[in-house]
Formats: C-alpha cells, sequence, structure tokens
C-alpha cells in the first residue's frame, strides 16, 4: 500500500484505526436513518392495514408457514454472516469466501420467496393498486425486499474483493458495515414478521 | 418508441407561454455567460481541478454559498411577482397578459408561491447554512477535513441537482407544482394534479433531500469525532454545538421527509392508495408526515443560526458568552421540543380538543428555552464593550424582530386562536419574521462575519450597515400590514380579493416595503463588489480580523487547504482566545506529514445520474431511468474499488507552505 511507504508504521495503524473508528459509527447513523425511513412505512401500514376497501385482508392472504419458512431463511443466513466476520478474525480467506456464499445463496432464496409471494397476490388480481392495506403491504415488504438486493449486490462486490486482493484492513472494514446492514435488515424483517404476518393472521 | 425514449415528454411541452419563456431566456443567457466567461479566461481546467472536484470544506461552503446565492435572488424575484399580482389583482379591474385578474392567472399564481416557498426553505436558507456549516465548522473543532470528504461532495453536487430539477421546466416544459410548498395531499395526487408540476417538486426535493441527509449525517460523525485533543463536548463553540443540534436534527427528519415523498410518488407513478381519496387512502397521514418533518425543519433553518449569533455577540460584546452551559440545554430543549409540536400545523383539521391541547401546551413550552437564549445573548452584551460593526447591527435587527415574531407564534399556538388566523396573512408575517430576521439575519451576519475566511480581506462597513438598515425598514413595512391584514380576515394564497375588503392600500404599502428590500438586497451586492474592488484596504493579514474566540481565528485568511499544520491543543472553553492571552499562539511549530483526502469527480458523476433517473421519472421516459439506474448503481461500485481516496502531503512541502503565508504578514 502507498500509505506504508510515506509514513511509520505506528502512524498508518493510528490513521487506519481512526478510519475505522469514524466509518463504523457513521454507518451506525446511516442505520438509524434507515430505521426511521422503516419506521414511517410501519407507521403507516398500522394506520392502513384495515382499509382493505372490499379487496381481502391480511387474514385472507397471508400463510404462516411460509412466513415463517422465510423468516427460518433469513435468520440462518444472518448467522452464516456471522460466522463468515468470525472466519475475518481469524484471517481464513476461503472461510470467509465459503460462509458469505452461503449467506449469498440464502438471501437470494429468501428474495425467490418473496418474488413468489408478490406475483401470486399480482396474479390473484391483489396488486397495490387493490387497496390501501396492499399498497402499504407491498411497499413495507418490497422496500425490506430492495433492501436484501442491494445487499446481495454489495456482498457480491465483497466476495470479488476478497478473492482479487485477499483479506486486508480495508476489506475488513468494508465486511464489518456489510455484516452490520445484514443484522440490521434481518431485525427489521423480524419486526415485518411479527407486526404484518404474525398481527395480520391472527 | 418515442413513448419509450421520451415518455410524455413532447414539443408542445416545451416552454411557450411569456413567464415561463421569460425564465428559459434568463437561464441560457446566464449558462451563455459562464461557459463565455470560463473560455475566454481559459478558466475550464482550473474550474473543474479547483473547484468542481474538490474535497475540500471550505471550497465546498462557498459553492454551496454561490448557489444559494442565486436561488435567492430567483425566489426574490418569485416574491416580488406574488406581490405585485396582490396589488393588482383587486376588485373586477380587467386583467392583462391573459390572466382574469392583475397579470398572472390563478394557476401561475399558485405555481410562483410554490416555487418561492421551496426555493427559500431547501435552496436559500439550507444552501447558505450548509454552506457557513462547511466552512466553519471544521476550523472551529480543529479539524483538517470531514469524517467523509467524498461524501460531502456528493451532497454538494446532489443538492446542486435539486437546484437544476426544480428549475427544469423552465427548460423542458411541463409547469411547476401549484400545491403550496408541501405539496399536501389529495390536492397532490394525480386525481387533481395529472401534470409534471408534482412530479418536479417530487423529484427536486428528493434528490437534494438525499444531499442533506447525508450532510447531515456526515456532519454528525465529524462533529463527535474528529474534534482536536483537549475539546470536550462543552468546551465546544456554540456554533459547532448548534450545528451539531441542526444536524442531528436533519438526521432524524429527512428520512421521514424522504419516505413521505416516495409514498407520494408511489401513489402517482405506481398507482397506489396512500394518501387518495379513494380505495382506502388516508390524506390526513400526509399531512403528518410531512409535519412531522416539517416542524423539526424550521428549526433545522434556526437552531445554526443561534450558534452564529451567539459566536458574534460573545466576539463584538469581547466577552465570554453568558450562561454557556444554559445556553447549550436551551438549544438541546429546543431540539427535543421540535419534535413534539408538529400538529399545530393543522390544529383544524378535527384532531379533537384533547389533541390540540396536548399540541397546543407542547408549542407554548418552546417559548421557554427561546426566551432563555435571548436573555443569554443580553446578558453577554450587558457590561460588554460592544464594537459596532456591521453583525452586531443584524443581531440587533433580529433580537427585537424574532422577539416580536415569537411573540405572534405564541398567540398562535394557542388553539382558540389558531382557529381565527390560522390560513390567514397573519401566519405568513409570523412565519417570515420568524425565518427572515431569523435565520436570513443570521445568515448575513455569520457571513459577514466570517467573509475574512473565505477571500482573506473583510467586508466594506458603511455600504454593509447601509444595506442592513434598508433591509430592516424594507422588512416592518412589508410584514406590518400583513400581520394587520391578517386580522382583517385576508386569507393567504389569494391572487385576487373583492374591493370592498378594503386590502389593497395595505398591500401596496407591503409592495412598497417589498421594494426597499430589493434596493437593500442591490446595497449588499454593491457591498460585494465595491469590497472586492478595494481588497487592498481591507486585507486581514492577521487572520483574526475581530479579535476572535474560537479556533477558526487561528488559522490564516483565507485558511490553507488543510487547516491546521500542526492540530492545536484545547485546554478550555473560546480556545484561541486563552491562547492569545498565554502566548501560546506563537509557539515554535514542528511541521509532519498530512493525509489529506484527493479530488474526486464521482460526486459529479453519480448526481449526474441520479438527476437524470428524477428527471426521466418526471416525464415516463422509461429508457433515460434504466439509463440513470445503471449509471448510479455503476458510480457506486466503481467508487467502491477506489481504495486510494487520500495522498501525503509531505512535512517540507508544509512548511513551504506555510512560510509563504507568513511571508504575506
Amino acid at each position: 500500500m502507498s500509505l506504508a511507504k510515506t509514513i511509520p508504521n505506528q502512524d498508518v495503524a493510528h490513521h487506519q484505526a481512526l478510519a475505522t473508528d469514524k466509518t463504523v459509527f457513521g454507518f451506525w447513523v446511516y442505520l438509524m436513518t434507515d430505521l426511521l425511513m422503516f419506521g414511517v412505512l410501519f407507521a403507516t401500514y398500522s394506520v392502513l392495514h384495515g382499509n382493505i376497501f372490499n379487496g381481502p385482508s391480511g387474514h385472507e392472504i397471508f400463510s404462516l408457514p411460509f412466513a415463517l419458512l422465510e423468516t427460518m431463511i433469513l435468520l440462518t443466513s444472518s448467522f452464516t454472516c456471522g460466522l463468515a466476520m468470525l472466519a475475518v478474525r481469524k484471517n481464513a480467506k476461503n472461510q470467509v469466501l465459503l460462509w458469505l456464499g452461503i449467506t449469498f445463496l440464502l438471501g437470494l432464496a429468501f428474495l425467490g420467496l418473496e418474488f413468489s409471494e408478490f406475483s401470486k397476490l399480482i396474479s390473484e388480481g391483489n396488486s397495490w393498486q387493490r387497496s390501501a392495506f396492499l399498497s402499504s403491504f407491498f411497499t413495507l415488504v418490497g422496500t425490506h425486499g430492495l433492501h436484501i438486493t442491494s445487499g446481495l449486490l454489495w456482498m457480491l462486490i465483497c466476495m470479488i474483493k476478497v478473492k482479487s486482493q485477499g483479506l486486508n484492513v480495508n476489506i475488513a472494514r468494508k465486511l464489518t458495515l456489510f455484516s452490520l446492514f445484514w443484522h440490521f435488515l434481518d431485525i427489521v424483517w423480524i419486526f415485518i414478521f411479527t407486526i404484518v404476518y404474525l398481527m395480520g393472521a391472527i | 418508441m418515442q413513448q419509450f425514449i421520451f415518455g410524455k415528454l413532447t414539443l408542445n411541452d416545451l416552454p411557450h407561454e411569456w413567464f415561463t419563456l421569460g425564465g428559459t431566456g434568463a437561464f441560457i443567457s446566464l449558462a451563455i455567460l459562464f461557459v463565455a466567461f470560463f473560455t475566454y479566461f481559459k478558466r475550464w481546467k482550473w474550474l473543474w481541478n479547483e473547484w468542481l472536484t474538490t474535497t475540500d470544506p471550505k471550497k465546498i461552503g462557498i459553492m454551496y454559498i454561490i448557489v444559494a446565492f442565486l436561488m435567492f435572488l430567483r425566489g426574490g424575484l418569485d416574491a416580488l411577482m406574488i406581490w405585485t399580482q396582490q396589488v393588482l389583482g383587486a376588485g373586477n379591474s380587467p386583467g392583462f397578459l391573459g390572466a382574469q385578474h392583475g397579470y398572472l392567472s390563478a394557476e401561475h399564481f399558485q405555481q410562483i408561491f410554490t416555487a418561492h416557498g421551496d426555493i427559500m426553505v431547501f435552496f436559500v436558507t439550507m444552501g447558505f447554512l450548509f454552506g457557513l456549516i462547511n466552512l466553519i465548522v471544521p476550523l472551529q473543532i480543529g479539524a483538517r477535513d470531514l469524517a467523509f470528504p467524498f461524501l460531502n461532495s456528493l451532497g454538494f453536487w446532489l443538492y446542486l441537482a435539486g437546484v437544476v430539477m426544480i428549475n427544469m421546466f423552465f427548460v423542458l416544459g411541463g409547469e411547476f407544482a401549484a400545491t403550496g410548498w408541501l405539496s399536501v395531499a389529495p390536492l397532490s395526487e394525480l386525481q387533481f394534479n395529472s401534470g409534471v408540476g408534482v412530479d418536479y417538486w417530487i423529484w427536486s426535493l428528493q434528490v437534494s433531500g438525499i444531499g442533506t441527509l447525508i450532510g447531515g449525517i456526515n456532519f454528525v460523525v465529524t462533529i463527535l469525532k474528529l474534534r482536536a485533543p483537549g475539546m470536550t463536548l462543552m468546551r465546544m463553540p456554540m456554533f459547532t454545538w448548534a450545528s451539531l443540534m441542526g444536524m442531528l436534527l436533519v438526521v432524524t427528519i429527512f428520512p421521514i421527509l424522504a419516505m413521505t415523498i416516495v409514498l407520494l410518488n408511489l401513489d402517482r407513478f405506481m398507482g397506489m392508495h396512500f394518501f387518495t381519496l379513494d380505495n382506502g387512502g388516508s390524506p390526513m397521514m400526509y399531512w403528518n408526515l410531512i409535519w412531522m418533518w416539517g416542524h423539526p425543519e424550521v428549526y433545522v433553518l434556526i437552531i445554526p443560526v443561534f450558534g452564529i449569533y451567539s459566536e458574534i455577540v460573545s466576539t463584538f460584546a469581547q466577552k465570554r458568552i453568558f450562561g454557556y452551559t444554559s445556553l447549550v440545554a436551551a438549544v438541546g430543549a429546543i431540539t427535543l421540543l421540535s419534535f413534539s409540536v408538529w400538529l399545530h400545523h393543522f390544529f383544524t383539521m378535527g384532531a379533537g380538543s384533547d389533541v390540540n391541547a396536548t399540541f397546543g401546551i407542547a408549542t407554548e413550552f418552546i417559548a421557554i428555552p427561546t426566551g432563555v437564549q435571548i436573555i443569554n445573548w443580553l446578558f453577554t452584551l450587558f457590561r460588554g464593550r460592544i464594537i459596532f460593526k456591521t453583525p452586531i447591527y443584524w443581531f440587533y435587527g433580529f433580537v427585537s424582530l424574532f422577539t416580536f415574531g415569537g411573540m405572534a407564534g405564541v398567540l398562535m399556538g394557542l388553539p382558540p386562536i389558531d382557529f381565527q388566523v390560522h390560513n390567514s396573512l397573519f401566519l405568513v408575517a409570523h412565519f417570515h419574521t420568524m425565518i427572515v430576521s431569523g435565520a436570513l439575519f443570521g445568515i448575513f451576519a455569520g457571513f459577514t462575519y466570517w467573509f475574512p475566511k473565505i477571500a482573506g480581506f473583510t467586508l466594506n462597513e458603511r455600504i454593509g450597515k447601509y444595506a442592513f438598515w434598508t433591509w430592516f425598514i424594507g422588512f416592518l413595512v412589508s410584514f406590518t400590514p400583513l400581520f394587520i391584514l391578517g386580522f382583517m380576515g385576508a386569507t393567504r394564497r389569494i391572487e385576487h380579493y373583492d374591493a370592498s375588503t378594503g386590502w389593497q392600500y395595505l398591500f401596496m404599502v407591503s409592495l412598497v416595503g417589498v421594494l426597499i428590500i430589493a434596493c437593500a438586497v442591490g446595497l449588499q451586492i454593491l457591498q460585494l463588489i465595491v469590497s472586492i474592488w478595494q481588497r487592498k484596504q481591507n486585507l486581514d493579514l492577521s487572520g483574526d480580523p475581530w479579535n476572535g474566540r474560537s479556533l477558526e481565528w487561528a488559522t490564516s485568511s483565507p485558511p490553507p487547504f488543510y487547516n491546521f499544520a500542526v492540530i492545536p491543543q484545547v485546554t478550555s472553553r473560546d480556545a484561541f482566545w486563552e491562547m492569545k492571552k498565554s502566548g501560546k499562539n506563537k509557539a515554535p511549530i514542528k511541521y509532519e506529514d498530512l493525509e489529506l483526502p484527493k479530488n474526486t469527480p464521482m460526486g459529479i458523476y453519480l448526481s449526474a445520474f441520479i438527476f437524470l433517473f428524477g428527471l426521466a421519472m418526471v416525464w415516463h421516459a422509461t429508457l433515460f431511468i434504466i439509463i440513470g439506474l445503471i449509471g448510479t448503481i455503476s458510480c457506486i461500485i466503481i467508487r467502491t474499488f477506489d481504495d486510494n481516496s487520500e495522498y501525503t502531503l509531505t512535512a517540507a512541502e508544509v512548511e513551504k507552505i506555510e512560510k509563504r503565508m507568513r511571508k504575506r504578514e
């Protein structure tokens, strides 16, 4: 790295520690803003979920076993993402790639399930245009899905980097941010599962 | 095929009415002038390398201020048009230029007040504030740069993209939103507004709002993480405190705005039903959401300005600020309370008396910390040896008008009185008294105060004082009649009224006031020109022209691009004042290597693609939506692969630059 040539090692370490510190903190602040965006969507859903306007209610369209399957897949992916981070600590490049790969596949499976649920609803004539309830449902769950999609893209880039550059401070920092993001999406999903599916199906 | 490329846009949409053509002409001639200037002086490379791609917060701050000032002129022109119409639109006098009354049609009038509000709030006040914060906060906390220099550049370019978007109908045609500055639902839904106006509004605010959010995150992290050693939170200068509070507000509320606009856009673009009247939508949701953002937003405009006034009062009274701790607590209290009052914007919407009472009481509470602040400032001045320079004049203007306008706010915060005066010109007068005398005067004060840090010389004092007095008198003449008109029952946003109301002469007085304000703005421009002309007489060689107290005055004017060759050690509040007293500012310096961010054009590319995406969404132009989306994602990916975003400035180079600057003294 060019940094190392010009200044003593101690300074490099200090500089990088500071960079990691402020980047991780900045990312936390970003996550909180993202949480507020989801907060708006949750609030909107809570207000509008009864406005079914002759369309179906949540009770009629949600399938709990299906939602549980989605949840299990996402939770497992969070677990494997954690394993990938442990592998980063151990500096084991191949393990990192393996666990990230599994996380990626699980995320993809989750997204596929969500997609099938959406397309089933739309084909039955229950699209987001039908009622305010469906609008807020599609938007809340869809926004989470969009986040998962960008997470998958991000994961792919991280994997390419790990493969080509190996593990260094820069990539470790990026992976830390990514894992924060992924766990964050998991937490949001827990709330979606509870508020949308569990409370809707009862 | 045409549909795929251009969407709804056809040749018929291009500007063809006199007012849009006027705007088109103005913008095209400005662009030609700009291009000609830089081509003639062969300065394109300089512009690109030194300014457009810069990651230096001081330069980004200056660019913010320039853009905000241009938008200030445009928003001011809007105001002038609104007022002229209100004078001409009385009774049954026939209109001209195709209007029924006066010279503006109702539709056009509505577009103008919508644009006026949005431009003044988002692109003038926010722009100026972000400019000053960029310029000063890193200097005040003794930092060399922001936490995320690239994101700062991106934030500026997104802000500029929003500015261009709101003016885009002058170029591409269509119309602007005629829905009021918040585009309240259901008026802004397709059912009532099927044109592209609301979409321009949506994407202008969406794009610039993301920029603001990024900026907010950046400053929160910068202030909390990059302060000089020894600068504890309770040793921070008041402007830094106020900026931190303002930015915490930004971080909390701009996500709400972003999502609210997304939902409105989903209604319009995808046929959803969040705020529609049919299929179970709830327009009240929109009102709640937009004001949950909107009320704290006006505090975002004012809180950093409280910080500016605190700095100025303390400097020109040559005293420590009175009751620093209580001032910090007051700013914090205002920040927190601002979340709990949004409903007072629609007391009349039928939420019930209990809810109204709760929000009314919460609103009254805000007067307490605000009063604490005013008392703190006045006690700082008390027995101070006040130096009467232009910035302190703006403070005096502010403190008298702001108290007056604040009283009006206390009045309106009571639900029973609000039922009488809501939606009247009384509200307009109250709001403008707060924002003009609060935010705008403070920005002028701060601009004058910190101008040496921008240009290396001070502004002309005499013309500055003339400008202040003209502004102050013009403001009173133009807005006092509005308070009276409000009590007489004049509602806001009317382009025509009956002659028997007897409002016309008050509107005329008000128009005279606006013309006086226009003269004041002219004087300010003159002040700038004369100051640049006579800069040799007003050079600030010491870097500390006002005998300042905080660290920004420890640097030269203008500061070097790395701010501090050696990061200062802070031992107390008013850090620079203490250094001067103990003679530490003359200590010999040992230079070291600096790590500095490289320039990058990626902010420009990225915001250009986001802008293209937004514009294509306005017109439903599928091809460009795809291009914009792919471009945006590619830019982000390319940026993540760029790990060498910093370079090293060696100690020898730093020493050379420092010596060159010393020579000027």
